[in-house]
Formats: structure tokens, sequence, C-alpha cells
């Protein structure tokens, strides 16, 4: 199991060289002079126009401005925003809030989309089964951020029973209602992944056989028939939170959520790499050391798939 | 148990969650107007919070708050003092500027001359890269200090403790107005220690102050009033709480419920709905901005008579009030020169003006005379180049180019680029093929700041390269002047040539629409469309 783990976090490294480069090569060739633009249409001196162009390596070609940024952050520098300040500070900032959000949002996916799941999965066909299929499927139809400006302005402006907006703090009860629009079409597919897989299980021979011993209906469910059908829902779940990283850029916009997403629009829209890059590349990280977690939860679930 | 491993799986991974997260920040509800603070909207500032490198007004609303300069501008763009007991010449190049005495930094230290000398000669330094460098530019030896790398701008002088002087490269009647501008603060000694920490937390001397640790990036910056300040500005509540949003929309949602006291701007889809959801407590205010056409200079089809003839034609052409009512929902005013109608000196009857009149028949008319001297190239497409990541561009030129259509049948159609600064980008390598969208806003009131930088020969923000000796002759007698009265004489003289060769089509006056909450009340905007936060009184 160790080497195993050994394995993949080398695995690691060719991946996020191949992802920075490939991030770094994209803003390089975006259209549009990050310096021409960032003063705001008003006058700079030319003079002051080649100082920033020179401070930010913007002069150098493209396989030197690669190689200044992996050499610097062989030494965990990770460069500076054109406001002047570290990269790593501005992450480290914004990380934990998306971090945050994306935790409570898988954890509202995974608690409510099992559940849901398991009971449509056992009455299927019955009125539970239907009403949650057709409920899931307008959620899964609907884009995020219309289900984002919809509960904001019901819970937020009508009923007032949340500020609209996140700001300040951003603690775990303010990022409740961005959590759950971010997790609401997850929700949805671990729902229907967790129905189908229940139901294919249930009429199972093992089933029947623990069933025929004699163990409690509570028992069979829980421990075989669950245990069975939820290697999928894992899977999913795993690749999920990269992808809820990734994807709160327009919960987070909605919501005034100071986290990665508002981040990385941001220093897209302005064309600064260095923040762009080092985000990307956390993502990655993210979504790469999920995937190597859902591998070892395999192993608990289903001892026949074990590593060497 | 088999069971127990899938817990444990689970918590393992619930485990790593908790670690990645760490604990996470309290949610304080930051009540609105909660002990006489008032809560304003605000965009993340691009940079440190220093003077000379802010030319955004995220940054540059704090900047002006919590810095006093030599003025500052009333309500209505008039200079009122802050630091500066006279600034004098007799040559309208030489200056002498007198400060207040005892005058203080927040830390104790004296603001003396050299507090603005050594300021304004960090700004002016191209090592220093600082974004608002250009506006030192009219200061003796600017380009030395911009090109040659002299630390020291030679024009600036310093006399004694309370006396320094400012020597011009040419007349510059307008001089003392450019004054209340950001980019002229002072800085204390401490600032050249460390620039970028300064930056963080800086030393000011004006109305506030920023509180310790108060720059929270990307949520919030408090400002606390400055017990020692003596000026006209005098803080009228206990402190302001800049609320950082990304975007307007969502400070919409939290004016609305109450989270929030100001905003100085309403955002697009409110347009048409702010007053009510507001229940009045709204201002709408023409600010020192216009929006215009740009018709570049370098374009065959324009140039000479025909050109001339097509220039008046497409100004005709236009319905102005019709767009302004439909896309904007009237919250813009209809332009009739080309500065705005908040400065001094402005004037609604400029010979030549008429042609900003909509009048189809007459437009329609002028194009075919044109047509009749040189013909516009068979099939080709009028495009009308913008950047569409801004609010109503992309809606207002279809409207435009629609009109177009219908009133000159040509073909005539937008031009969509999809960012800022790739428009900048066309802009400055001469690539316009055909009219570019082009707005400004005053750095400071007059009409110079207007007239000069858009349309001087040579000058920065000239997208389309025009240039008149006769207009830029005009411009410099404006600025030899004896007086700023006289002055705008000239610029408005000025301005009947730029009529005459219409450079470009004056479109409307900019209007910001203000709102607040219940909490607060006395919000006024100022000249410039920003709320004179010192003045919002908290509501019991």
């Amino acid at each position: 199991m160790l080497i195993y783990m050994l394995k993949r976090l080398l695995q690691m490294v060719p991946v996020f060289i191949g992802a920075t480069l490939l991030v770094y090569f994209l803003v390089f060739s975006m259209s549009g002079d990050p310096i021409a633009a960032l003063s705001g249409g008003k006058p700079m001196s030319p003079a002051v126009e080649a100082q920033l162009r020179a401070q930010y390596n913007l002069d150098q070609p493209f396989w030197i401005q690669y190689g200044i940024y992996l050499k610097n952050l062989l030494t965990l520098d990770m460069g500076v925003t054109f406001s002047g300040r570290e990269v790593s500070d501005v992450i480290g900032q914004a990380f934990p809030v998306t971090a945050r959000l994306a935790v409570l949002a898988l954890g509202i996916e995974a608690v409510f989309g099992v559940a849901f799941g398991v009971i449509a999965g056992l009455r299927k066909g019955k009125f539970f089964d239907s009403t949650v299929l057709v409920f899931s499927l307008i959620v899964i139809a609907v884009p995020t951020f219309v289900l984002g400006y919809v509960l904001q302005f019901v819970f937020g402006m009508k009923l007032q029973w949340v500020r609209p907006t996140v700001g300040a703090g951003a603690g775990w009860g303010d990022l409740i209602l961005p959590a759950v629009v971010l997790g609401l079409v997850s929700f949805a597919y671990v729902l229907r992944l967790t129905r189908t897989s229940i139901s294919e299980n249930i009429s199972a021979d093992y089933v029947r056989t623990a069933s025929a011993k004699g163990l409690s209906r509570t028992r069979v469910i829980v421990v075989h028939v669950m245990r069975n059908s939820l290697i999928p829902v894992v899977t999913f779940l795993g690749a999920d939170l990269g992808m809820l990283m990734g994807g709160a850029i327009v919960t987070e916009g909605v919501f005034n959520v100071p986290g990665i997403g508002r981040l990385l629009f941001d220093a897209i829209g302005k064309g600064e790499t260095a923040t762009t890059v080092a985000v990307v590349s956390i993502l990655v990280l993210v979504f790469v050391i999920a995937n190597l977690v859902v591998d070892m939860i395999y192993a608990l679930l289903d001892p026949r798939i074990r590593y060497a | 148990m088999r069971m127990n491993r899938v817990l444990k799986g689970v918590a393992v991974t619930s485990a790593l969650a908790l670690a990645l997260t760490a604990c996470g920040g309290s949610g304080d509800g930051g009540g609105a107007a909660a002990d006489g603070v008032v809560t304003a909207h605000n965009t993340e500032p691009e940079n440190g919070l220093i003077p000379t490198s802010t030319s955004e007004v995220g940054g540059g609303r704090v900047v002006d708050l919590i810095y006093a300069g030599l003025y500052s501008y009333a309500q209505d763009g008039s200079l009122q003092e802050e630091l500066a007991e006279s600034v004098e010449s007799e040559d309208n190049v030489t200056w002498t500027v007198k400060l207040k005495e005892g005058q203080t930094f927040s830390d104790g230290s004296p603001v003396t001359a050299s507090s603005f000398v050594d300021a304004w000669n960090y700004g002016a330094d191209s090592d220093n890269a600082q974004k608002a460098s250009y506006f030192f530019n009219t200061i003796k030896g600017f380009k030395d200090s911009d090109e040659e790398g002299a630390d020291e701008l030679s024009g600036l002088t310093v006399v004694d403790e309370t006396t320094f002087t400012v020597e011009l490269m040419g007349p510059e009647s307008d001089f003392p107005l450019r004054l209340g501008y950001s980019a002229y603060k002072p800085l204390p000694e401490v600032a050249f220690e460390d620039m970028a920490a300064f930056g963080e937390q800086p030393v000011t001397n004006g109305p506030y102050i920023l509180a310790e640790d108060g720059w929270q990036h990307n949520v919030e910056m408090e400002l606390v009033p400055n017990e020692d300040y003596e000026g006209p500005r005098a803080p009228k509540n206990n402190g302001i709480t800049f609320t950082i949003y990304e975007n307007y929309e969502s400070g919409y949602q939290d004016l609305v419920s109450g989270h929030l006291d100001v905003m100085d701007q309403m955002p697009p889809n409110a347009l048409d709905t702010y007053e009510d959801d507001l229940e009045g407590r709204a201002s709408s205010r023409a600010y020192a901005g216009n929006a215009n056409m740009v018709i570049p200079g370098y374009l065959k089809e324009f140039e000479g008579e025909p050109g001339k003839l097509r220039r008046q034609a497409i100004s005709m052409a236009i319905d102005r009030q019709a767009i302004i009512d439909t896309v904007f929902k009237g919250t813009k005013e209809v332009a009739k020169e080309f500065t705005a109608p908040v400065l001094d000196g402005y004037s609604e009857d400029i010979p030549g003006s008429e042609v900003l009149e909509y009048d189809p028949k007459k437009a329609k008319e002028l194009w075919d005379e044109a047509d009749a001297i040189s013909p516009w190239p068979e099939g080709k497409v009028l495009k009308y180049t913008s950047n569409v990541d801004g609010a109503g561009n992309r809606e207002y030129i279809e409207a435009i180019t629609n009109q177009l259509r219908n009133n000159l049948e040509i073909e005539a159609e937008l031009d969509a680029i999809s960012t800022f600064q790739e428009m900048r980008q066309i802009v400055s390598e001469d690539g316009l093929e055909g009219i570019s969208r082009a707005g400004w806003q005053a750095d400071y009131p007059s009409l110079y700041n207007f007239l000069g930088p858009l349309f001087g020969t040579g000058a920065s923000s000239n997208d389309g390269r025009y240039s008149s000796e006769e207009f830029d002759a005009k411009l410099q007698e404006g600025l030899q002047a004896d007086s700023v009265e006289e002055g705008a004489q000239f610029f408005n003289e000025a301005q009947e040539i730029l009529f005459e060769d219409l450079p470009a089509l004056p479109l409307w006056y900019q209007a910001n629409q203000a709102g607040w909450s219940a909490d607060v009340t006395n919000v006024e905007q100022g000249w410039d469309g920003v709320p004179l936060y010192y003045n919002i009184e908290t509501v019991e």
C-alpha cells in the first residue's frame, strides 16, 4: 500500500509540470496586452510601461518566462500579482474559504444524495422515487447561476433568513446557502447514481443469501447492499471535490465569497499569469490527491481490490 | 467489524478536509450603521494605497479619504484648502506653494514641503513604475526622471520647511485645479523605507486613517476618523467600512436587504427598479465623465472634405436621447459639447454644436454629398469597435449601428472585442478599421483635462490621432490665460475647432446613481460622482 502511494505521488510530478506548462502557454497566448489595460485607459508613460513589463518578465519569450516561473517555484516563490502582493499570500487567504465551501458542498451532496438515493432505490417506482427523480432532473437542468440568484433572492431578500452575500469572515454558517447551490447539481447525480446502484444490487444473489441467513433487513441493507453500491458513488464524490473547487467561480461571484474562484476569474481577466497558473496548479493538486484518496477508500470498501 | 473500516475511511477523509480548511473564520454579521459606522460598497484596489500608483476608483476613493493634499474638491468641483496656505504664480509657469503650519501625519511626523517634493519625485521616477507618473509630465525635468533615470524633478525646489516651488515646462493657468487629485498627495518619510509595506498599512493625514490591519484583501477596508485632521472634510460619522464586492449585483442585494449602507453606482439590471426598491433613497447626478465615438484620422474614407461630411452625417444620424431612454433607462444626459456640464466654464452654446442634433434627413443628404465627391467603397461595412466586457457597451453600439443602417443606408456593425485589454492594444497600435468606442473621466475639474489628453497633438489618450495646429494653439492660449475663467473661454473656442473637424462625436454625459439604506442620511455625490463619504450621517 505504501509503495503504491509513493508511486502515485511520483506520478504527480509530470502531471503537475504538464498542467502548469499548458496553462502558462494558454495565458501567454491570450490576446491583448495586460500592461496596456493596467492603467484603465488613462495615459501611462512609456518608460513606466517598459519598467512594468520588465518587472513581470513580460518582455521575455515564452520559454524563458516559463523557466523563470519554474525556477522560482522550486524556491517556493510563486511570484507577485500586478498589485504587488505575493501570490502565495493571496492564495493562502482565498484557498481556505473555497476549501470550506467545497467541503461543505461535498458534505451536503454526500449525506443528502446518498440518503435520498438509498430510499429511492429501495422504493423503486413508488411515489417518493418518482418525485425525487423529477426533482433531480430539474436541478440538473437549471444552470447554477440561476439557482444561485433565485435562492439568494428568496432566502436573502424576501425571507431575510440569511444575508444575501457572504463577505467578511466567510465562516461555516455563512457558507451554507452558497454550498447548497454549489452542491445541488452534484447532489442530483449522487442521488441518481446511488438509486440505480442500490436498485441493481438489492436483487443480487449475495443479498438473497444474507436475508436467507436470517440477518435483519437493516443489517442487510447497510452492510451488504450499501457497501457494494457505494463504490461508484465514492468515485464520483472524489472526482467531484476537484470539480467543486474549480466550479466555485460562478457561486462565489453570485454570493461575493472571497475565494479561489473569484481570484481565478479576476486573474484571467487581467492576464495575470502568475496567479492564474498558481491557482490552476493547486486545483490540479487537489484533483490528484482526491483521486488518490478515492482509490484508497476502494480498498476499504471492497477487499477484492488490493494494492501491492 | 468490517463496517468500522468504512467509518475509518470516512473519518480520515473528513479529518483531512478539516485540516485543509483549518479552522474557519467567525461569521460576524456586521450590522449596518452600527455604532455610527457607515458601510459602503467598493471594489478591491488594484494597488497598495500609494497615491501615485492609484489610477482607478477602487483605490482612489480610499486614497482620497485617508490622505489630505494641498486642496480637495468641494461638491461642485471648486477647490477647498486642505494643507495649502496659498498657491500662487506670476507667469503661470513657476508656482510657489505655501503650506499651513503645524500639520502632522497620523504617526506624529510633520507634513513639510519635503513631504510633497519627495512624494512627487518618487511618483515621477519611472524606476518606481508608478501608474500615475504621467501627472507630473508638465513639471520641468519630467523627461529626465522618466527616461534618463534621474531621481528628482529639476522643477521642484524646497524653499523652507513650509514652502516649495514648482516650475512647469510651460504656462498652465489651471495648475491649481490639478492639485486636489490623488496623485499630488504628500507622503511621510517612513513611506520611502519600504513602499510596498507602506501601501498595505499607510501612515496618512486625511480625514480618516486606515485602521490597524484594516485592509482584508478582497473582503473589506476599515477606515476610522483621524483625530488630528483639521481640514474642511471633517467626518460626520464614526468611520467607514468599505465592503469589497466582485460585482455591483451582489452589493445591490445587500443594499436592498439592509446589510450595506451606501452604494455609488447601481448595477445595470437594477436601473429600472432601483428608485422603487430603495423607496426613494437614491440620487442620480451627472459627473465629469462622457462617452464619445472616435473616428480615427488615419482612415481613408474619413479624410478631407468627404470625410468631414461623413462625420457630420454620422453624428446627425444618431438619436442620442432614444438610446439613453431605451438602453440606459434615462440615466445619462445627451452631450452638447466635448467636456462635461459639472465643470466651471461649461457652455451649451458652442458654435457648431448643432451637428449633435438628430436630423436623419439632413444626415442622409450629407452622406450622399460625400459620396458624390468620393464614393464610399462598394459593400464596405462601417465597423464600430468596442470591448463588450463593460456594462451596456454591446447594447448601445448595436442600437447606434442600427440607426446608421436605417438613416444612412449603409452597412454598419459592432466589431466586438472581448476584453478591455485587447481593445486598448488595437487602439495603441493604430489598428482601428472604423469607429471606436471611447469615454473619459476627468481627473480634476477642468475643461482642459478633457481637451488636452484626448485631442492634443501626440497626446497619450488621443485614440484617433487627431492633430490640429490651430486647436493646439488655442489650448496653449487657454493655459497661458490669467485666470481659470479666462482660460475656459479659450478652451471653448478650441471646442469650436473640434466641432469643425469632428475627430470624435460626443454622445452623452455620464451620470451616477447612488443609493443608500434607511440607516444613513446626507448622502451626496461630488463632482466626480463619488459620494462625499465624510458627510454621511447615521440614523439612530
